[in-house]
């Protein structure tokens, strides 16, 4: 058995795969330097785009909800507007949406390169996507207590601030873990414009330079970086469900 | 306490125009428990919250406490919903707030502030019993215990009327009994005004001064349960005494509409030499008196003076197979 065991070891030991792994670990803290610098733009990239989702998204969702028939303040108009505006946001794919917006980020940022210029296009690609994650959180709300704070002399805005958010919150949370992975996603394929980040080291280094190794150490990154902003949402959620 | 007059509203629902109220008169005098009953669809529900304007009637004017809601708008009548508590056939609590949480909600609202709010939800806890679960969330509460809660709530801005949406109607009948009694005494104790609507009779028989039978958004008949009772063909009486259909040309249905304590059928045999045979009916209580409506084969040559005799006591004599 054991003889068996060692001859199988013995003979598996020495591939191609084992060296490459091999060859990857030694290389690592050579590459750590740029992955680090890499990992930090994704950081920033992300975050602000997080804040514009959320500084933009939430108060959409909301008004898509609420300007609904059986909402807050019914005005299809308005509705039909907001939600045509949220899908055509919906429907462009991101690299798309990226190129479109281009001038839009000239204009905001002076440039088109770099971390701060990638902040533009992802936050417009992601305002639409947080806002119908918003609209669906709220939606859950149960009717009839919003019947009962109408009941109880609430203003509309008092509402939407202690009784449609805070009931909505778990789901609110679980749609902003998702936009962070979405734009965790879409921030690598920023990359590919000169958005700077880890999808951008991919390219550059793994793709256009044949390093396999910075095409590797970037997969094993973002795989880290997405799995722990999952876990960390999915601990929220649980912790604010009360139901 | 509660004025409307002349209350209309209509819907459209997948084209169709429903008229959920159509020329609706409702008085409730104070300290009066007033029980709407009536199918769903009926219209109840769009009655109830037409008084605190929830929804607002086409035409017809709503009055609460001398205050006629219907010409009021924005801010002032946010002020007047505060003076009307309401209760929901599904609790309607927070579920992100404790119970505390959720009975302070109104005065929150209402700008009260912290220290006065703790002291007010305390009282509010006491009141229904449920002092001891001011940390709890909804979720860790029974459906009566969430009920009571929403009893709290609603009387937190002390307010002269409640409204009460099919409050019973998702609790088990043990719990109602419970729900029921509490929404008496509160009665008794605060002086509150209850209009409730239901589809349960026996929640008119329990805690009900006056009633309405509503149907197709008109009010079928109206007034204190007693009389209605006392009245010959009264819808009301037929629904809480459900007694065997028919009967031969000798059937009557008597109706005791109020307690008697002479045992006046034994007497009807001796006196007129008749056969009382009782085919079925009931005696229950309702509204505080112990009412009943039996379904009786009267044969006998003396049978017109007996009936008379029955009559003259106050009892309602119907002919039924005739």
């Amino acid at each position: 058995m054991i003889d068996s065991a060692l001859s199988l070891a013995s003979t598996t030991e020495p591939t191609g795969a084992w060296n490459a792994l091999v060859a990857f670990v030694r290389d690592w803290p050579q590459m750590w330097p740029n992955l680090w610098l890499a990992t930090m733009d994704t950081v920033y990239m992300v975050w602000w785009a997080t804040v514009f989702s959320v500084l933009f998204g939430l108060p959409l969702g909301v008004l898509l909800v609420a300007t609904d028939r059986g909402g807050l303040t019914p005005a299809p108009a308005v509705r039909a507007v907001l939600g045509a505006i949220v899908n055509i946001g919906r429907s462009l794919p991101f690299i798309v949406l990226m190129v479109a917006v281009l001038s839009l980020t000239r204009f905001l940022v002076g440039t088109t390169l770099g971390p701060t210029a990638a902040i533009v296009p992802l936050s417009i690609g992601a305002i639409p996507f947080f806002a119908r994650l918003v609209e669906t959180a709220v939606r859950e709300v149960d009717r009839e207590v919003v019947e009962a704070a109408h009941a109880m002399g609430t203003r509309k805005l008092t509402i939407v601030g202690k009784v449609l958010l805070p009931e909505a919150l778990p789901g609110l949370i679980a749609g902003l873990v998702m936009t962070v992975v979405t734009l965790i996603s879409y921030s690598a394929m920023a990359g590919a414009i000169g958005g700077g980040g880890l999808g951008d080291l991919a390219i550059r280094e793994g793709y256009q330079r044949f390093n396999d190794h910075y095409l590797w150490a970037t997969v094993i990154l973002l795989i880290v970086i997405v799995q722990a902003v999952q876990s960390l949402g999915d601990l929220v959620v649980r912790r604010l469900s009360r139901r | 306490m509660i004025d409307a007059v002349g209350l209309h509203k209509a819907y459209r629902l997948n084209k169709h125009r429903v008229r959920a109220l159509n020329g609706v008169d409702l008085r409730v005098e104070p300290g009066e428990i007033y029980g709407v009953v009536g199918q769903s669809g009926a219209g109840k529900s769009t009655l109830l919250r037409s008084v605190n304007l929830l929804e607002r009637p086409d035409a017809g004017t709503v009055t609460v406490d001398d205050q006629e809601l219907t010409a009021l708008r924005g801010a002032r009548l946010r002020a007047a919903r505060r003076g009307i508590g309401m209760v929901h056939q599904h609790f309607a609590l927070l579920s992100s707030r404790t119970v505390a949480g959720n009975v302070g909600f109104p005065l929150e609202v209402a700008g009260v502030d912290r220290a006065r709010r703790r002291a007010r939800v305390g009282e509010l806890l006491e009141l229904v019993g449920l002092g001891d679960k001011a940390r709890a969330y909804p979720s860790q509460l029974s459906g009566g215990q969430k009920q009571r809660v929403g009893i709290a709530r609603a009387l937190a801005s002390a307010p002269k009327v409640l409204l009460s949406d099919e409050a019973t109607s998702a609790l088990d009948p043990a719990t109602t009994e419970s729900i029921l009694a509490l929404l008496g005494r509160l009665r008794d104790e605060l002086g509150l005004t209850i209009l409730l609507i239901t589809h349960e009779m026996d929640v008119i028989k329990r805690i009900c001064d006056s009633a309405a039978i509503m149907e197709n958004g008109e009010f079928r008949e109206s007034g204190r349960v007693l009389d209605l009772i006392g009245t010959p063909g009264s819808l009301l009486a037929r629904s809480l005494f459900p007694i065997p259909e028919g009967g031969g040309p000798d059937t009557v249905v008597v109706t005791y509409p109020r307690s008697f304590d002479e045992p006046l059928m034994s007497e009807l045999t001796r006196r007129f030499d008749v056969d009382a045979n009782i085919r079925g009916g009931g005696v229950e209580r309702v509204a505080g008196q112990s009412v009943g409506r039996l379904s009786v084969d009267v044969r006998g040559a003396r049978r017109a003076e007996a009936l008379t005799f029955l009559s003259e006591r106050g009892l309602l004599v119907e002919e039924a197979g005739k």
